[in-house]
């Protein structure tokens, strides 16, 4: 190296360094596991059950409304005390309802969940008592519409951050999780009731995951470059894992449905499948934030394109 | 409080978007890091004024730079980057032609020398921010300096601004459970004194002023650069028009930003919640169609 104005030319030009020392450019989310990433799976098997629930319950198929009932309101208790268990503060979870903002898809989540939680709590308990039939008609209706929006929401709450591979999936992922909130949903009615009741659940069932399985195809296919961390690592080793089961159950569910032991099994793989579905996603993004290059890279070209 | 979508057309006042009739100037810092000596007196200053607790004693191997990163604890965050050998010379493209070196240390660093980069990172007070859009609880708020602060009192600890930063400042303390960031000493701005980093640095490569003002100064700056040769300096985050609509608090750096550790191009998150909550809608729809049709057209006793 020779001073003087550049006039040398290097053979391998030094490459430039494009991060500080590896750091991550953004803040890996603290969000906890299993609290989040099992609320993501809980709360799309609640919303969606409470659809089945009340349209089994318009064509008379009292078993599989009362089976998902139980299930969308076992899930979602469970789903509020992991949110505020991931509290920095936990008794302040009240404070979730000082304010409503449709920019923020927690504070949109929040007033959900207060009105939807009740709801399904209600309206499994009139149909666990056989009490109060026009209250548990009512609470049921009001879970189901709410339940269609407990079940997708969560999908702007990941995609609404600045973590490249939430922000990035914001186009299919709603599609992604609606379809595994309806797979998971059916998966437990064949699961918990027998036939004929059973046949709505598994055509639920296999609308669902036939949803969640394409979702994911065109997410990973429009990502490119950036699908890396949902195929790699061992957020890559949960969706392919998710995408057997689902894959599994969704063929037994065809194939083998009328088969209640069969049917039963198909019903625990697709509801393991949606659960790995969440588990992957969120580890997805939170080794997109620790890897600086998928924060980088992306807005680098952007600039580079014009 | 609600806030529209994206509050993408809010332009350079912040404070009267966010529903101020009447407040002061927008306020912030143009930090010149090519005057940056990295004395670390900001970072000091800083956590004296706000009684910021310690942050970890520890030794990163990452050049002076023992903080690592902006954090809960840590609201100004001095970079040191060590340039040893010869960089390539893309960026001196954009510039003017440099003009011949007028000392050895230029003349040195022309010719590809080793160079020692410091600059002093803080909270960038985004015009379009979105820790304040996703924020639950309204503990974050716009003040009527344009400035963004955190109610801790307010705060719930969901830790969704954490993961809504582009670059990385905010962030949960394990101590208190609360979100933690430069308030760009609100206390001390509304009292008239400039802020604790700003009055404590001892070349002014942190100036505190009007926003206005501060991008006046800062162009004036790079100009003064680009003539005497340091053609690689750039303002980073000065521009309104960029994808946080310009920032409170902006930067002279001598690189590209990711060199710096910063994003390069950071768009707000929210510009995109609109098409986000359409999609959300169309697989609600989608999802309770899916339903209606699974149970369209069962009888008892059909399987």
């Amino acid at each position: 190296m020779t001073r003087g104005g550049g006039a040398e030319q290097l053979v391998v030009p030094k490459a430039r360094p494009d991060s500080y020392y590896g750091q991550p450019v953004i803040k890996v989310p603290i969000w906890g596991s299993p609290e989040v990433p099992g609320y993501l799976f809980l709360g799309g098997l609640a919303g969606a059950s409470s659809l089945l629930a009340a349209f089994s319950q318009a064509t008379g198929n009292r078993e599989l409304a009362r089976a998902s009932k139980t299930g969308a309101a076992a899930a979602i208790g469970l789903s509020l005390g992991a949110l505020v268990a991931d509290l920095g503060r936990p008794l302040r979870f009240l404070n979730m309802l000082r304010v409503f903002k449709v920019t923020s898809p927690m504070s949109v989540g929040s007033w959900l969940l207060s009105a939807y939680g009740p709801a399904a709590a209600v309206a499994a308990g009139c149909a666990l008592s056989g009490k109060l039939p026009r209250t548990g008609a009512a609470a049921t209706a009001t879970a189901a519409t709410l339940g269609a929006g407990v079940a997708t929401y969560t999908a702007a709450l990941l995609t609404d951050t600045a973590i490249p591979a939430w922000h990035d999936a914001h186009r299919e992922l709603p599609f992604v999780f609606a379809g595994s909130a309806a797979s998971a949903a059916g998966g437990l009615g064949m699961l918990a009731v027998g036939q004929p009741a059973a046949s709505q659940a598994i055509r639920f069932a296999v609308l669902g995951s036939a949803a969640e399985l394409t979702a994911k195809r065109m997410l990973l296919r429009r990502l490119g470059d950036g699908a890396r961390a949902y195929e790699s690592g061992r957020p890559g080793t949960m969706m392919q894992a998710a995408e057997i089961l689902t894959a599994a159950g969704l063929t037994g569910a065809v194939l083998a449905g009328r088969n209640r032991a069969a049917a039963a099994a198909s019903g625990a793989a697709l509801l393991a499948g949606s659960a790995l579905t969440r588990f992957g996603v969120f580890f997805a993004g939170k080794v997109s934030a620790c890897d600086p290059s998928y924060t980088v890279g992306p807005q680098r070209r952007r600039i580079q394109q014009g | 409080m609600s806030t529209g979508p994206g509050e993408a057309a809010i332009g350079l006042d912040p404070a009267a978007a966010a529903g101020y009739d009447s407040h002061p100037p927008r306020m912030g810092f143009f930090t010149d890091t090519s005057v940056c000596i990295g004395c670390k007196a900001c970072e000091v200053a800083c956590k004296e004024w706000n009684a910021v607790p310690e942050d970890g004693l520890l030794l990163t191997g990452m050049s002076y730079d023992n903080t690592a990163s902006l954090n809960a604890s840590t609201w100004r965050h001095v970079a040191f980057i060590e340039q040893i050998g010869p960089r390539p010379d893309d960026a001196r493209a954009d510039g003017p032609a440099p003009a011949p070196p007028a000392d050895g240390a230029a003349a040195h660093e022309a010719a590809g020398g080793p160079r020692w980069l410091m600059s002093s990172d803080v909270c960038k007070h985004c015009t379009e921010a979105a820790c304040l859009d996703v924020c639950p609880t309204g503990a974050l708020m716009r003040t009527e300096f344009g400035t963004v602060v955190v109610q801790d009192d307010i705060c719930n600890g969901c830790g969704y601004c954490v993961s809504a930063c582009p670059f990385g400042v905010i962030a949960r303390r394990e101590s208190d459970g609360g979100a933690h960031k430069c308030t760009l000493c609100y206390d001390r701005i509304g009292d008239g004194l400039t802020p604790a980093c700003a009055k404590a640095c001892p070349t002014e490569s942190i100036q505190f002023g009007e926003v206005d003002e501060l991008r006046e100064r800062a162009q004036r700056r790079v100009s003064e650069l680009h003539e005497r040769g340091e053609s690689r300096a750039r303002l980073y985050l000065e521009d309104p028009n960029d994808g946080i609509g310009g920032a409170g608090a902006f930067f002279l750096l001598l690189d590209e930003p990711e060199v710096y550790g910063f994003p390069p191009d950071p768009v707000v998150t929210t510009r995109d919640l609109p098409r986000m909550w359409r999609h959300v809608g169309a697989a609600a729809v989608g999802l309770a169609a899916s339903a209606a049709l699974a149970c369209l057209g069962w009888r008892r006793g059909q399987s």
